[in-house]
């Protein structure tokens, strides 16, 4: 009777333990939020992979209309790569700052990758307003099709992306966001800077290849 | 004081009583020197890709672009997404994924190139 108050007494304590740090404890001794985080980007990498691949299969497929590699602006394009490549060592700052405590100075650095990635958004946004005035719908042919649904698909991750980002500076500035909640940054961040390196890949494979 | 700062000064407060996970703790001795270091040869790397659309490399171009696109891929997941000084645990993760998708999708190519 003694052992079970005693086991029931031990339970209750580690239960409030993990509700009061706000993770449960797990056997490899990292966070279930931070493993599943990248158990999803892993796979990430098939969806991207298969869009990418669809890509490379019909670049050069077209009935009618131009192909996108014919309408590529690549000083532009170069400008908006450099800005998200840059928006990661914002975000990367970030975290640095919420690990180290200074909360202020985190915020306005994921207020500042929020505006990177906004003005990437916006590059996108207008590349695509040029490309359809030049001819090049959604429906033109097929490599209109894949290009658009890659690069498409990128940039609703980024615009995913652009929400957490407020979501945390909102979090911060209301004070629910402390110092404890640093690995709650890194997450976010894993998201972003995973979004960084498939554009990587995408301006690699599919501008700057021809 | 603003509401914010009093919040944050009192976060600040009880964070020095709570134990810090080792990923975090593997992070915070990293400085943001590092961090800017690491940008600007991403920067360079950018540069040089660029550079190489308009600068005729003859039957390198392809080999150079994507062994520059390789290494800012590893620079970037290395450093920013910390798989450096994380857990083997993440890496084996992610690459798990990453190299089913390259298998698979190399696969699917090769099979519309030489069987389509």
């Amino acid at each position: 009777m003694a052992d079970t108050a005693t086991h029931d007494v031990t339970l209750g304590e580690a239960f409030a333990a993990e509700v009061g740090s706000g993770h449960h404890a797990t056997n490899t001794g990292y966070t279930n939020e931070k493993l599943g985080m990248w158990v999803f980007l892993g796979s990430e990498c098939l969806l991207f992979g298969g869009l990418i691949t669809t890509y490379l299969l019909y670049q050069d497929r077209a009935v009618e209309g131009p192909l996108p590699k014919d309408l590529y602006d690549i000083p532009f394009t170069s400008v908006s790569s450099f800005v998200l490549l840059m928006s990661s060592l914002t975000m990367v700052l970030a975290v640095s700052s919420q690990v180290q405590g200074d909360l202020r100075r985190a915020r306005t650095w994921l207020v500042g990758t929020a505006l990177l990635g906004a003005t990437f958004i916006a590059g996108q946004v207008y590349e695509f307003t040029s490309f359809v005035k030049e001819g090049m719908g959604y429906t033109t042919n097929l490599a209109a099709s894949a290009f658009y649904t890659l690069t498409g698909f990128h940039g609703v991750h980024v615009t995913v992306g652009i929400i957490m980002l407020a979501s945390l500076v909102a979090l911060s500035a209301s004070g629910r966001l402390g110092q404890d909640r640093a690995e709650t940054v890194e997450i976010v961040g894993l998201y972003w800077h995973f979004v960084d390196v498939v554009w990587i890949l995408i301006f690699t494979i599919v501008y700057l290849i021809t | 004081m603003s509401v914010t700062d009093r919040n944050d000064a009192e976060v600040g407060a009880t964070d020095e009583e709570s134990e810090t996970p080792p990923d975090i703790e593997a992070i915070s001795h990293v400085s943001d020197w590092k961090y800017i270091q690491i940008a600007i040869i991403l920067a360079v790397i950018t540069a040089a890709e660029v550079a190489t659309y308009y600068i005729d490399t003859g039957p390198l171009e392809v080999p150079l672009l994507i062994a520059m696109m390789i290494a800012k891929f590893v620079l970037v997941i290395m450093w920013f997404m910390h798989l450096k000084f994380d857990s083997p645990l993440f890496t084996r993760t992610f690459v798990a994924g990453l190299a089913m998708a390259v298998v698979v999708y190399i696969a699917v190519l090769s099979m519309f190139e030489f069987w389509a």
